[in-house]
């Protein structure tokens, strides 16, 4: 991916200041590289070389065997099956419902428009850390603790997604949906086929950051789900640390393999993502 | 933002609703409601509700068996406002939120200015500074519990490597919080490291090709061009990081499970130990509340200091 270069035009391209700069960046970038890198070396030594100090290559030799401990007794496949799935319908709820609104507040007149969408935005400010007792309690009452949609479904309120969506639906030109709706199509037709379609860039911005949040969210699943089969893989990691203790070539096995995932889509969707951050990350974390 | 549909008459337009008129007015608030509604009705439960509710509750005796639950008026609030270990969690959450900002933002800046400059290896320096935020925190906390292992951690062989003498980095009350620091910046500078790089991108090569032409260097270009054109990023950047910062949980739980004591416990995990370790959803709504007011204080004053700013420029 090639990004916009601020090279300043005087600059030399082997300059002296670019050769600095390189080697500035290369310490960092491996500063950063390395604790993961050392996690995955642990990953395939055996349990006797990954507690003791040794090298990057332990001296039992390179090994899968905290893999395949892990696999076999854990429930890494349920947890991650669980993660995907929850996210999945987290990412699509949230994206759906905020879409709309944000075209309401965007297209339609309707009594109460400006203080509802300011409420709204007020609303960004609330940590969800503030309203786990009452959302617990309400979990409680509909008989949702311990259940897929429990952990669901109060994650699927996004009042950022919202105002940045309606940002963008403001900067989109009328004059496309006005035609059409001269040719009668109704607003959700137009939603549908006119706005959304030009929405795309900004719908995946947001899809990936909630997806995102929502693969890592750790509080709410700590605090809904008691059954191991629920469990995502947040949760579900810090209960076999907490019940077998620290074994360090299976923690670091699991830590790869749920990290994964993600490192994977990441280097396909590179260039979405950082741009998605840039558009949604101002909406906070 | 990438769609450059950012017409003067789109501009216009958009300051007023901007809707047609092909249909009745009721007939547009029929369909206005029917858009609105399953956002507004999540909102309303999952949100609105809890909210409402949780003061209430603060008001109460609640707890989380079903017992109590009997008006307390204002015990909660006195309680907690003479409660050592709340002020105590209040003064430790905004230690970190203090030492984490500065090396959050000032990292980010640095890493964004280097890589900024068009070097070769453009996605792995990507990958590299923003890939450890893709971790979920237990997989970040796993590793740095591991790193800082006394006895065969990487931190103390970097230590003994420059010749001083190792520590108990997560046990020691005197290091254990720079350690949650430093694991935190690890997994969370990249997603400033990515707001600073698309500002940079936001700053028309006009201004450089001016600067050069009246023979600036690249220093003087950094410090009169780059800089002040960042600022607002900045303020954001700072904002959004003291935020995030004043709701650490995750990693400082899990990374001093067991050693955890009234120094290292962060205000979130005091909601949470009160509420679901000690039962008492009543004491532990209120807290939430103090922990509330402080955000929206911080909150309050960021947008106040913003707009000063904006109107003094």
């Amino acid at each position: 991916m090639r990004s916009r270069q601020a090279r300043s035009p005087g600059e030399k391209r082997f300059g002296i200041g670019r050769i600095v700069a390189f080697v500035a960046l290369a310490l960092m970038a491996v500063g950063w590289l390395l604790p993961f890198l050392w996690a995955v070396a642990t990953a395939f030594k055996t349990e006797t070389d990954a507690a003791s100090e040794s090298g990057w290559i332990g001296g039992d030799g390179l090994t899968t065997e905290a893999f395949s401990a892990m696999l076999e007794n854990g429930n890494v496949w349920i947890w991650a099956l669980n993660s995907l799935w929850t996210s999945l319908v987290i990412t699509v709820l949230t994206v759906t419902i905020s879409a709309l609104a944000a075209y309401a507040f965007s297209r339609l007149r309707f009594p109460g428009r400006r203080w509802l969408f300011a409420v709204i935005v007020a609303a960004i400010i609330i940590p969800p850390q503030v309203l786990i007792i009452p959302l617990f309690y309400e979990m409680l009452t509909f008989n949702l603790i311990d259940t897929p949609w429990g952990l669901i479904l109060p994650q699927i309120v996004a009042p950022a997604m919202v105002f940045i969506l309606k940002q963008f639906f403001d900067g989109v030109p009328i004059e496309l949906e006005d035609a059409a709706r001269v040719d009668g199509a109704s607003r959700l037709r137009v939603f549908w086929s006119i706005v959304l379609p030009l929405s795309r860039p900004v719908m995946a911005a947001v899809a990936i950051f909630v997806f995102i949040n929502a693969w890592n969210n750790f509080l709410w699943p700590f605090l809904v789900i008691n059954d191991t089969n629920l469990m995502t893989l947040p949760t579900g990691l810090q209960t076999v640390i907490d019940a077998h203790g620290i074994q360090y070539a299976q923690t670091m096995a699991q830590a790869v393999l749920a990290a994964l995932p993600l490192i994977v889509v990441f280097l396909f969707f590179q260039r979405q993502i950082v741009k998605g951050v840039a558009t949604t990350g101002f909406g906070g974390r | 933002m990438t769609a450059a549909v950012e017409t003067p008459l789109a501009r216009a337009a958009a300051s007023r609703p901007r809707t047609t008129t092909t249909a009745g007015p009721s007939r547009e608030r029929l369909v206005s409601w029917a858009f609105l509604a399953p956002f507004l009705i999540a909102f309303a439960l999952f949100l609105v509700w809890p909210l409402v509710h949780g003061l209430y509750l603060s008001f109460t005796n609640q707890s989380l068996t079903g017992a109590g639950g009997s008006w307390a008026g204002l015990d909660n609030y006195q309680e907690a406002l003479t409660d050592p270990t709340m002020w105590r969690a209040l003064r430790t959450t905004v230690w970190f939120t203090v030492v984490s900002t500065i090396p959050l933002v000032l990292l980010a800046l640095v890493m964004a200015l280097l890589v900024h400059r068009g070097l070769p290896g453009q996605w792995l320096w990507r990958l590299s500074f923003f890939m450890p935020f893709l971790l979920a925190s237990t997989v970040v906390s796993q590793i740095w519990v591991w790193i800082f292992n006394p006895d065969i951690g990487a931190a103390n062989s970097v230590l003994g490597a420059i010749g001083i003498e190792p520590l108990a980095w997560l046990q020691d009350p005197a290091v254990n919080l720079y350690a949650i620091v430093i694991a935190t910046v690890w997994w969370t500078v990249g997603f400033n490291f990515l707001l600073y790089l698309a500002a940079l991108q936001n700053i028309p090569d006009q201004h450089y090709e001016a600067a050069a032409l009246d023979g600036a260097g690249p220093w003087r270009q950094l410090w009169s061009i780059t800089l002040p054109q960042l600022n607002s990023a900045t303020v954001l950047i700072v904002m959004l990081q003291i935020l995030a910062s004043l709701k650490l949980f995750d990693q400082a739980y899990q990374m001093l499970i067991g050693v955890s004591t009234d120094t290292t416990r962060p205000i979130v995990q005091y909601i949470y130990e009160s509420g679901f370790v000690g039962y008492r959803f009543g004491y532990s709504a209120a807290i939430s509340y103090v922990f509330f007011a402080l955000i929206v204080i911080v909150g309050v004053f960021q947008m106040t200091a913003m707009n000063r700013r904006r109107n003094l420029s």
